[in-house]
This record gives C-alpha cells, structure tokens and sequence, in this order.
C-alpha cells in the first residue's frame, strides 16, 4: 500500500507541474499567414493600445440603447468582415440611384445605401421605383492602411485613361468630392475641388475615416460628431458614439497587417504567379505598390504586395448594373486588391463570394466574368492548358 | 441601496447567529434533509440543503461558496491564470407555523459584482398536492435552473445550454401551485407558476444573438414588468425510485414592451421554451446521469437583423462515475469520481436567407473532471474543456481549450 506522504508529494509534484505546463493542453494559435486578423509590425506601444481599443469596438454588437438603426443593414463592423475577411451575401448592401457623373437623384429617397433592415417596430427601406442598384459585398479590411498611403503621384502614374500604351487596358483615377471633415493629405492634389477616392468597390471613398464614418452611418444607423444626421429622420442629433471610438476603428483599419501569402515556394505557386504576368493580370492587378510618407511610422515608405492598381476600369456589360458612384461609369469597377483571395471562404461561410456581388462561387468564375477592359486577358486566361490554369489558381488562392 | 450598505444590513441581520457561533460552534446543529435522496425530486431542489440552526433561533441558515482557477485558452491566446470567487450563497429558512415555510437565497457573484436574490418565498401547504408559493420563485423549466448549488456538479462551469441559452438561474416575483405525490416507488410532482418575465433585450443585446439571460440585467424587473403580461411556467415531473425521474417544462408568454401610455407601438410577440430533464443511477455500477434538453421558440420581426434567430435548441448531460468510496486522509465514505460533460447549443436554428447555407453560431463541448469529495457537502473538482464555436456564417470554428480547478462546499 502506497503511503500517504507518497500520495500527498505526488499529488504536489502533479500539481506544480500540471500549473506549469497548462497551456501545452491548450488550443494552438492557428499559423499567423491563415489569419487576417492581427496587427501590422512595428507599431510602438501607443499605437498598438489604439489598434486593440479599434479592434474592441470593431466586434462591439451596437444594440438600440447605442444607437443602432432605426434603420440599418448590420448591428456590428464584424458581422460584415468576420475575421476582418471578405463579407458574405448575408451582409451585402444595397446602392441605389446614379446613374452618371451628375450625382445621386435618390438622396431625397434615401439614397445611396438601402437600408434593408430595422429595429423592431419601424419598416425597413425599399428600393425607389426607377432607382437603378447594385449589389456589393464587403471587402476584406486587411491591410487597408498601406493602400491609403499610397501616392496620388502612383495611382496617376499607372492609369492611363486614353489607353496610350494600347494594350486595351485603360484605368483612371475616380474623382470625388470629400465630405467637410476629411483633411486631404498633403501630398493629395485636387482637381475642380475634387480628390483622388481609392476605396470602396467603385473607388468612390477617400480615405478610412471617411469609410468608417460612412459605415457607422448607413450601415449600422449611428451618428457621429463627423455625420451628425439621422438616416431615418433626415434631422441632425447628437453623435451615438464617441469620437474617440470612430477614430479608434479607423485606426484599427489603417494597422491592420497584410495578408500573408502562403506556398510561395510550391512549384505550381511559382509557376501560376509566372503565368498570371504572362497573360496579362497583372496590368490591373499591379502586383507591387509603395507608400509614401504617412503618420505612422509603421506605414511609411514600405513595399507591398496587393494586386491591385487602385483604378477604375471599364469590366464591360455583364458587370454594369447601372449604377456608379463619383466620376465612375456605371460599368466601371475599381481593382479589388486580390491578397487573402485564399482566405476568403474562412470568412464567407466556407465558399467563395466573389466580384463586387459575389456572384461568382470560385475564382474560375470570377475570371469568366471579366469583361471590358479584361477580355482580352480573359481570352488569354481561356487559352492556358488545363494544368496551366491550375497552376494560376493555386498561385491565386496561395495569396 | 449602496452594495457597501446593504453589506452592513446583511451582516446585521446575521449577527446574532455570528456571535453565537463565536461563543460556541456546538450551539449550531446541523439539519441534514428529512427526505432521503430516493423520495426527492429536482423541484425540491431548494428546500434539499443541507442548514443551521441554533438554539431557539427561528431562522435556521446555510449556503454554499464556489472558487475556481482556471487556464484557458482561445485559439492559441491565453489570458494566463485567473483566479475566480464565482458565488458565496447564504440561505435562510424559517418555518412560521405548522405548514407555513419562508426559504430564501440571496447570491453574490463574482465577489460583490453581482448581488441578487434568487429566492424568496412562502410556500403555504393546504394539501401536499396544493401547495402556494409566491414571493421570487424560480421558474422551472429544465431542471439546473432550480437545482443549481456548486457543491452539487461535478464541474466548475455551470452547463452553457442551462445559462446561456436557458436563462439559469432565473428567477422572478411571482405566484403559482405546486404539489407532489408518492405511490410505492413513484412519485410525480408538478409546478404552475405566473411571473414577471422578459422584455426586448432577449433579442437586442450585445451578443448579438437571441440572448434570454440577457433580461437578467433588468435591475426593474423584480418591480415592473414592462409586457403588462405574465410569463407562465410549469413542469410535471415523474420519478421512480428504480429507474429514474424525467421532467417536462414548459415557459412562455409576451416578451416585449408593445404598448406605451395605452397606445400600441409594437406588435405582440412571444416566446415559448419547452424542456426535457432527465437523472438516474445505473444500478450496481452506481453511475449517475442526468441532463436536460430545451427547444425555444421566438417571434422575432420579419425586418430584423436575421442574426437573432427564432429558434434555439441545445442542452446537457452529465455521466459521473464514482470509481472510490472510502476512508481517504481521515474522511469517512470520501469518494473520487470521474465526470464528463456533453453539450451542445444552437443558438440560431435556421438557413441564412440570403445563401439557404444552414447557419453556424453554435457549440459544442467535452468537460472531462475528476472530483474528490471528502464528504456530501463539499468537493474538490479538476477539470478540463474543450469547445468549440461557430460563428453565424458557420465559418471555421473558435477553439477553446483548458483546465479549471474549484472548490465548492455547503457551509
């Protein structure tokens, strides 16, 4: 029979051990390049306390005691981009009502974003009879900071609206009038009083703040200090949110940290990304761009991987749906950045929603649905072997 | 009333018992329950503890304190090791006259963060079949909702699907009927009770789901109910001495808040909660299992944000194996056993409207546990969880994972 004093040291020797070893039996933190979720490198202390105050507020559920609806579209920045990733059609928004460069003729109605969803006891909006729409999905937020320090000076260095190079492919920069509390940067030039817009899927949004004020205000119905007005009512009210938090989430977009790509040394890798040059992609979606000088230091001058170009470009008829925004046509789409494209499903409910509607349920359709400007690499994309077009597909979901 | 100062009414009110107890502790007697555990069911749950009373004090007292650690992780972030004084209960009880009993539970959790009183109630017998209890009662649907003590479970976690899903511990001001009858080995028993009961926030909350403890945060609902409605609860219960007891709940009415200053500005909406509680011994093996089941049901507006869901569905069970009874360091009949729980919660039942996939935000999890108790009253529990946890898009799940230590005694 086992003495006691051996049960008792063995249970304390168990102990001390167990306590010192519990977190071996714990859940593993997923490889860093599946998540896109997560800081950028190299933000000091105060910085990244405002990343994680950004980040709180982006999970926050707003409920109708924090000012959520009457109307709106979505209760939380996450329920939109789960994961920081690509939305699903569950929160896809509804834009209705210009149809050209002269503007919205549908504010008075509600106009632009349909808010399709209410608070118990009201009725959600409808789209406007004759009010032409579209569908768009929420992007992935990853890495968003980068593109916004992006040169004006770059963007306007690639586009090439007369298609001078004649390669078939144009691109053109969308100019867009900037709400009163936007502070242009300074190495932004303006032309007619209009700015550079480089977000949102027709390239219509100046920079983060704008786009995290915009989405407190028509997706979730929250007024700001910046956007005082109530959708519902159209009548200014007091601001349903702490500036420091709206701040706070528009930070938390700027440090977002890049996706990271994955495989990059798998054969078939480096043979799709060979090829996806080759037929020509990569002439909208531009591989590498740079920042400029930015405020964070972490943003600065740095070298980045996105595929996109940031430009508009005509993607032909099967993508006009016969609304636009700013100076855009309406069958002209801004390049989506195609980084975490393998990402996607994680966050879109294990399949992939892809375009600016999420029409297409892969990437191979995705591509059969370039039009316009991009037939012509569609056409090369038809083209490739089927071995070949594996390889580009790998090289796609490897981002 | 300031926490601080409701502290020193409490303590007032039990200091007579206090300075007796520091005179002498054998002043104190301990009333162990009448009933054998054979002739109990889970609705006697609150009056099947273990108290004190001492001399002619017509109060007798008890309660129970729960303490954890824990060290748990969530996909890979750990918040290292928390330590944990989840609950200090104190009951009182007094029999005011030959069939007349008061039983009360007053709770702190969380050390001071939260204070309430979960029970409060006379119970007047007429008949042992018609019984009146009103005062704040627990409503009972499922069984962990009136059968909640620490010392009692196996596992530091009270279950999800009883707390999270049903609203556990939920209690309310209220009336109702109760009554129970033995035959041979069986016994069946029922309760029938009106309440106040829940409002809007069940499906307007911050965690963004149909959410009913999310009511509980009313600190007005013991003095209004704002649906000008009652919430009507009941259970029928059957045991057999030999095989087991199975129980069928039953809680519904009005949530919402749909007039106002006699106009109507909502329309009326309600809800229904249906639950299944089951327990038995396996003979000779003496192993123990007990669960519980709930559907609910919720109308929630066709506009709304489709993450709060109509339907719900989820709950428990719980095998515990005694695998030593024995004299262990001095204590007589102290046991080791070993514990599992199972559980499941679907949180929004139902197809995404948009795509027809089937939504995620559900769970499930694995409680592994070992206990030792030295004696019935108090217990000694390591165990270890694993879950997991979708989102509504069902996208990959959340793991988490970790061991949890507690102690939990009647006192």
């Amino acid at each position: 029979m086992m003495k006691k004093s051996h049960i008792v040291i063995g249970v304390i020797v168990a102990l001390i051990i167990g306590v010192q070893s519990c977190e071996r039996f714990e859940p593993k933190l997923p490889p860093e390049d599946s998540l896109l979720d997560g800081p950028m490198d190299g933000l000091n202390f105060a910085e990244m306390q405002r990343f994680l105050d950004g980040d709180q507020t982006f999970e926050e559920v707003f409920t109708i005691e924090k000012g959520l609806g009457p109307l709106f579209v979505a209760n939380s920045c996450v329920s939109c981009h789960a994961g920081d990733g690509k939305g699903n059609p569950f929160s896809t928004v509804t834009r209705f009502g210009q149809i050209d460069a002269t503007g919205n003729q549908f504010l008075h109605l509600g106009g632009p974003q349909l808010q399709n969803r209410a608070i118990p006891g009201y009725d959600p909006e409808v789209l406007p009879a004759g009010a032409t729409y579209t569908r768009l999905t929420p992007p992935a937020v990853t890495g968003m900071g980068l593109l916004e320090f992006v040169p004006d000076a770059v963007l306007l260095s690639m586009a090439d609206p007369e298609d001078r190079d004649g390669d078939g492919i144009s691109g053109r920069v969308n100019w867009v009038n900037i709400p009163a509390f936007i502070r242009p940067r300074s190495e932004s030039g303006s032309k007619d009083g209009k700015y550079i817009g480089r977000f949102g899927k027709k390239a219509s949004v100046y920079d983060l703040l704008q786009q995290t004020v915009s989405a407190f205000s028509e997706d979730m119905g929250i007024s700001t200090f910046y956007n005082p007005i109530d959708l519902f009512s159209g009548m200014p009210i007091d601001p349903e949110i702490a500036t420091q938090k709206v701040n706070n989430v528009s930070f938390y977009l700027q440090t977002l940290k890049a996706p990271i790509p994955r495989n990059q040394n798998d054969p078939e890798v480096v043979r799709g990304k060979a090829l996806f040059t080759q037929i020509s992609c990569s002439s909208c979606h531009t591989p590498q761009l740079k920042t400029g000088n930015a405020p964070i230091k972490a943003l600065a001058f740095q070298e980045f991987y996105p595929y996109t170009d940031l430009l508009l470009h005509d993607m032909g008829p099967e993508l006009d749906d016969g609304y636009t925004e700013g100076s855009a046509t309406t069958a002209e789409w801004r390049t989506p950045p195609l980084w975490g494209l393998g990402l996607a499903p994680d966050s879109q409910g294990g399949r992939y929603f892809l375009m600016h509607d999420g029409r297409a349920n892969s990437i191979e359709q995705a591509i059969e649905l370039h039009g316009g400007e991009a037939s012509r690499v569609r056409q090369n994309y038809r083209s490739l072997s089927p071995g070949e077009k594996e390889s580009l597909i790998k090289f796609l979901k490897s981002l | 009333m300031s926490r601080i100062s409701f502290l020193i009414l409490l303590l007032g009110l039990y200091a007579p018992s206090l300075l007796q107890a520091q005179i002498d502790s054998s002043l104190f007697k301990r009333v162990e329950n009448k009933d054998s555990l054979k002739n109990t069911m889970n609705m006697d749950a609150v009056y099947n503890r273990p108290m004190l009373f001492a001399g002619r004090l017509p109060v007798s007292i008890g309660g129970y304190m729960e303490a954890n650690w824990q060290h748990i992780g969530v996909d890979g972030v750990s918040e290292g090791h928390q330590f944990q004084f989840r609950r200090f209960t104190i009951f009182m009880a007094s029999t005011i006259s030959k069939r007349i009993k008061f039983m009360s539970e007053l709770e702190f959790e969380d050390g001071t963060r939260e204070i309430s009183i979960e029970f409060a109630a006379l119970d007047m017998e007429f008949d042992p079949l018609l019984n009146l209890r009103g005062g704040i009662i627990l409503n009972p649907i499922g069984s962990f909702n009136q059968n909640h003590d620490g010392p009692k479970w196996e596992f530091t976690d009270r279950p999800i699907s009883a707390t999270q899903m049903l609203p556990a511990t939920w209690s309310n001001a209220g009336f109702g009927l109760y009554g129970k009858r033995y035959s041979n080995d069986w016994m069946f028993g029922y309760e029938a009770y009106i309440s106040g009961g829940f409002d809007n926030t069940i499906i307007d909350n911050e965690q963004g789901k149909t959410y009913l403890p999310a009511t509980k945060s009313n600190a007005d609902r013991f003095e209004e109910s704002l649906t000008g409605h009652p919430l009507y609860s009941g259970k029928f219960a059957v045991r057999n001495n030999k095989i087991g007891e199975l129980g069928l709940s039953y809680m519904g009415g009005v949530y919402n808040r749909y007039m106002d200053e006699g106009e109507q500005i909502d329309d009326k909406r309600k809800l229904n909660v249906f639950a299944v509680d089951f327990n038995t011994t396996i003979p000779r093996l003496n192993t123990f299992i007990t669960g519980e089941w709930a559907w609910i049901n919720i109308q929630v507006p066709e506009n709304y944000i489709q993450k709060y869901g109509n339907r719900q569905y989820g709950g428990f069970v719980d095998i515990v194996q005694p695998i030593w009874r024995r004299s262990i360091f001095g204590w007589d009949n102290a046991s080791i056993n070993l514990a599992c729980r199972l559980e499941y919660v679907d949180w929004n039942v139902g197809r995404v409207q948009e795509t027809g996939d089937k939504i995620g935000e559900d769970l499930w999890s694995v409680v592994g546990g070992l206990s030792f108790r030295p004696n019935s009253l108090t217990i000694l529990r390591l165990n270890y969880r694993h879950q997991r946890n979708r989102d509504f898009l069902a996208n990959p799940p959340v793991l988490l994972g970790g061991f949890s230590f507690g102690i939990s005694t009647y006192f």
